[in-house]
């Protein structure tokens, strides 16, 4: 009976919390709080590949290209059932988009995991501009102008009482960003994680100990760019347009950041930073109105990524999660 | 013939601009083992000393060698004043913390400087000054050949030729060497490692700021964004050379302009940009250290 | 269920936080644009000829006894940016009207959130055919691509009488590639011929290798459909390679830089603009002294000259309004007949385009020699 009690009762409280919260804010924090989720679910999945398996990979956003592309082509370019049945063909849809990058990843990563640090970073930096630069050349994917009039999540009407579009496009996220969170985090607590953490730590020893590191390193890279390619998804549904230029090198650096800054290897660490990396933005925003229209945020911003780096290296949570960061003498909860 | 041969001249002449700059992510490279990423920010820092100076002293009414001359020194100064700074206040602080920081300290650097200069000198291009004449001065086998093309070729050899032997025939280059090597090492058989990296910086931003001022004579536009593109090409030309090798980064910057220029003529100009690390990718996948890169084995 | 609670709490500070100021007393209007990143210019442009707008209108005593405050969010050219600033303009600042943007493809992310939220928005320059297709929300002050591609075919054909064009397009650009597109089935329907059509990239610097295959092809004319940055600098690196023909091109053109990049390679060849500051009309003449007096003696480009116009249009519709109610004011938008605008006489059709004509102009150094009008 509890198998089935309890995740009603939390679909059912996400449900109230995601129409309260639709009620309270405007449009513009409700945007922000979805693309909270995307940006979060951006970091825990490149968490699982710069975080814990050690392997720096600087191409993210190819990946969520990927993801963005697919689900815009298939829900433009195809007819989207009505009504109830909406949100589960849009959740099948992203599944298809997250696959489908995964499939990138293998591509991507089987011939550039062999290598390793830099060279790898900037391999993978290549292979996201080599598919952003193919983006902007297709002209079923609308070229340079992209795709519009991409379909946000449905409202659903329950014998009138309406679920708004930001409710649907909340509980889309959040669905996501759990099985996101519970994957990654089963994952490490399997044989599988066992090898990543072990390649991070000490690839020639791990290999000395007959795990096949190559295979490891695929297995995440894979796993992350199905993620990616889900806050793709994600994002395509939330802004209703993609075109090459959002997907560039800046948004695979943004990638990064929120795993540096959280804490390599720390969960909640990089859903922490990449609410600072969504929200502080735009908080600073209203700045303008002080300094008399010269916008000093984006130097704000970039000055207190220095600092932060200089003055706590290990970002915030260092490799430890929130729940352990004050329980002493434990040294690493992963 | 003449027009393959124009179009040789002209892949050598950007060709060795990114040389120039790829040397400076190359020699930061070589000895911190950091990826530099505000390098492209240097660069571009540097096209705008250029212009100011030369508008402050009002050079662009009398072109030629000797105000090229002026810009030059004044630009390389300035450079080396901005890279020591980054070094001093965002990297020093970072020398023991984990690569990924100071990767994402120099992306903050970047950043800042991009800004502060949309800021500061306005986000729209400007047009930099004629410090050369623009005229032909002889031509072989049809193909005309332009100041600015000599120019950039003898400005970027005769800094590489200065590089060269900085590195492999004084003291300072030898202890750059030897840090380069092993930095730990070096520092217990009395090389100053801290000195040394200041001096890379300087070298390094050095050699921006020329590549600036020859972009500048170029293609005369100038802008905060434009560090961006070049920085990511000749970064790329540093790794494709092997990254930490100075002869390296200038086969890789030559390889890539002249490659560059053939697929547009060639090929289709769709596809350059991909074209940069299609190149990469193919020479990491064969080679995994570049070029000219030492493959280092690790052991336990 | 508790970081919800935390975010909603951050949130709402943030909202009090920025809300503060008191806002009866003002009409809101909002703009979005890119002031910082790599379309800057564009974005800087029409913004001093929104705010010269205005405050020429707020020193005349305003609307309705209120003054006009101009809201400008900056969305750095990025994509995700701009659907932030625009409801972020919408459902926060409150703002009656829109005006933006001129990249067309941030206009197309605009344009369904102000539709959604029953804004009028006004485009001073996205001349992409699908921007105003989003809604019955969303007009603009200009002319759209296939007009401007027609005009410089019929230009080419009709006062050059050539028949062999080279077209040389920015890939992925939706202007250029617009432009270019019409101006080929235009040409080639009044009988004229093709011979070549390459692309070069953004953010290019070099353009010669391109300019020697366009050279081998030997066209009578170029057409350039890029912007004044890019076009500065093929006219002068086609001029190196000892390339004659005459370079055609669009509205992009038009900067007081062109001739400084360009120098004198970029003399005698030709573009489609919105207006021509040698009019002797008026309406340009004063706007043009009244522009150098403010912004340090610069001339001003046919984006300031647009988003001058959209301003005005939107003041004029809110001056005509019954109620400050963006319903009401969208009403007047599009009954927007014969408003004598800097770029032209302007009306809005059915489809809320601007209906109006396209002049060609020479360039002569600082100067832009009138040459022909083209109607629609």
């Amino acid at each position: 009976m509890r198998a089935i009690k309890t995740p009603l009762i939390a679909a059912l409280g996400i449900l109230i919390v995601a129409s309260a919260i639709g009620l309270l804010t405007n449009s513009y924090i409700q945007l922000i709080i979805l693309f909270l989720f995307v940006n979060s679910i951006m970091g825990m999945s490149l968490n699982l590949v710069n975080g814990y398996t050690g392997q720096f990979s600087l191409g993210h956003a190819g990946f969520v290209a990927v993801g963005a592309y697919v689900t815009a082509a298939i829900t433009t370019k195809f007819p989207v059932p009505a009504g109830l049945i909406a949100l589960p063909y849009f959740i099948a849809v992203s599944l298809g988009a997250g696959v489908i990058a995964g499939a990138f990843g293998y591509f991507v990563g089987l011939p550039s995991l062999r290598l390793k640090g830099d060279y790898l970073a900037i391999v993978t930096l290549g292979f996201g501009e080599i598919i952003r630069v193919s983006l902007n050349n297709m002209s079923y994917f609308g070229g340079a102008l992209g795709i519009s009039s991409i379909p946000s999540m449905p409202e659903i009407d329950l014998g009138g009482y309406v679920i708004s579009t930001f409710a649907t496009s909340l509980i889309f996220a959040i669905f996501w960003s759990i099985i996101c969170f519970f994957v990654i985090w089963r994952l490490l607590k399997s044989s599988h994680g066992r090898c990543f953490l072990s390649v991070r730590e000490d690839e020639i020893a791990a290999e000395a100990m007959g795990i096949n590191t190559t295979k490891a390193k695929i297995q995440a890279f894979v796993v992350s760019s199905f993620f990616a390619g889900i806050a793709g998804a994600l994002y395509a549904h939330f802004t209703n347009y993609v075109s090459p230029a959002s997907f560039t090198f800046l948004m695979s650096i943004d990638a990064v950041i929120m795993v540096v800054l959280g804490g390599m290897g720390s969960m909640t660490g990089v859903l922490t930073s990449a609410f600072i990396i969504t929200v502080l933005p735009e908080i600073l925003r209203s700045l303008k109105d002080y300094t008399g229209g010269v916008d000093l945020r984006m130097i704000i911003y970039s000055l207190a990524l220095i600092l932060i780096m200089i003055l706590r290296p290990q970002g915030l949570f260092g490799d430890k999660e929130i729940t352990t960061i004050r329980r002493k003498n434990v040294s690493s909860s992963t | 013939m003449e027009e393959l041969l124009q179009h040789l001249i002209n892949g050598l002449s950007l060709g060795s601009i990114y040389a120039l700059i790829a040397l400076g992510y190359t020699m930061v490279y070589g000895i911190l083992q950091m990826i530099n990423f505000a390098h492209s920010e240097v660069y571009m820092m540097g096209a705008f000393f250029a212009y100011y100076s030369a508008k402050f002293l009002n050079l662009s009414s009398s072109p030629g060698f000797g105000s090229l001359a002026i810009v030059l020194v004044i630009t390389m100064v300035l450079c080396s004043v901005l890279g020591l700074a980054i070094e001093k206040f965002a990297y020093r602080p970072l020398r023991k913390a984990p690569k990924l920081n100071v990767l994402i300290t120099a992306i903050g650097v970047s950043l800042f400087l991009q800004y502060f200069a949309q800021l500061v000198f306005g986000a729209d291009p400007k047009v930099f000054p004629n410090l050369i004449e623009d005229q032909t001065l002889f031509s072989i086998a049809g193909a005309p050949i332009k100041s600015f093309d000599v120019t950039i070729l003898v400005v970027s050899l005769v800094s590489m030729g200065v590089l060269h032997f900085l590195v492999y025939h004084t003291k300072l280059g030898k202890a750059m060497r030897a840090v380069s090597h092993n930095a730990s090492v070096a520092s217990i058989l009395g090389v100053n490692v801290s000195r040394v990296i200041a001096y890379t910086f300087i070298i390094g931003s050095s050699l921006a700021g020329i590549g600036a001022i020859l972009v500048g004579i170029k293609y005369q536009k100038i802008e905060p964004m434009m560090g961006t593109m070049i920085g990511l090409k000749a970064f790329v030309a540093a790794v494709l050379g092997g990254i930490g090798s100075i002869a390296g980064a200038v086969t890789g910057g030559l390889i890539l302009g002249v490659s560059e220029i053939l697929v547009v003529v060639y090929g289709s100009s769709q596809y350059r940009d991909a074209l940069a690390f299609l190149i990469l990718i193919f020479i990491l996948l064969v080679k995994p250290a570049g070029m000219f890169g030492k493959n280092r084995i690790e052991k336990v | 269920m508790k970081k919800f609670m935390i975010i909603n709490l951050i949130m709402a500070a943030a909202f009090i936080f920025s809300s503060c100021t008191k806002k009866e007393d003002v009409i809101l209007i909002g703009e979005y644009g890119s002031l910082t990143g790599d379309d800057a210019t564009f974005g800087i442009s029409t913004n001093k000829g929104i705010k010269m707008a205005f405050d020429e209108i707020n020193a005349k005593g305003g609307i309705k006894g209120k003054k006009i405050k101009l809201v400008t969010e900056d969305n750095q050219g990025k994509n995700e940016e701009t659907a932030k600033v625009v409801n972020r303009l919408i459902t926060q600042e409150k703002i009656v009207a829109l005006i933006g943007e001129v990249a067309s493809s941030r206009s197309l992310i605009a344009a369904p959130i102000a539709q959604k939220n029953g804004i009028p928005m006004v485009s001073p320059s996205s001349t992409n055919p699908e921007v105003t297709q989003k809604g019955d929300n969303i007009f603009r002050v200009c002319f759209i691509d296939p007009f401007q591609g027609l005009v410089m075919a019929k230009f080419a054909i009709e006062n050059l009488k050539v028949k062999k064009a080279a077209i040389f397009r920015k890939n992925g650009d939706a202007y250029s590639e617009g432009l270019a597109n019409v101006f080929a089935t235009e040409f080639k329907k009044m009988g004229g011929d093709i011979v070549i059509d390459i692309q070069y990239q953004p953010k290019d610097i070099d353009f010669k290798a391109q300019l020697a295959e366009i050279k081998a092809k030997k066209p009578d004319v170029i057409f350039v459909p890029g912007y004044y940055s890019d076009a500065g600098n093929i006219a002068k690196q086609a001029k190196q390679i000892e390339l004659k023909a005459t370079l055609l091109g669009g509205d992009g053109w038009d900067s007081p830089k062109l001739h400084e990049i360009g120098g004198e390679a970029i003399n005698g060849h030709y573009f489609s603009n919105h207006y021509t500051t040698e009019s002797t009309d008026p309406v340009v003449v004063e706007f043009i002294k009244k522009f150098k007096a403010r912004y340090n003696d610069e001339v001003p480009d046919g984006l300031a000259a647009l988003g001058y116009d959209a301003a005005k249009i939107v003041a004029e519709a809110i001056e005509r309004a019954a109620e400050l109610k963006p319903s009401m004011i969208r009403d007047e938008i599009a009954k927007t007949k014969d408003f004598v605008g800097v770029t032209g006489k302007i009306s809005m059709n059915a489809e809320r385009n601007a209906v109006k004509s396209a002049v060609v102009v020479q360039v002569d150094g600082e100067k832009r020699k009138y040459v022909t009008t083209i109607n629609p």
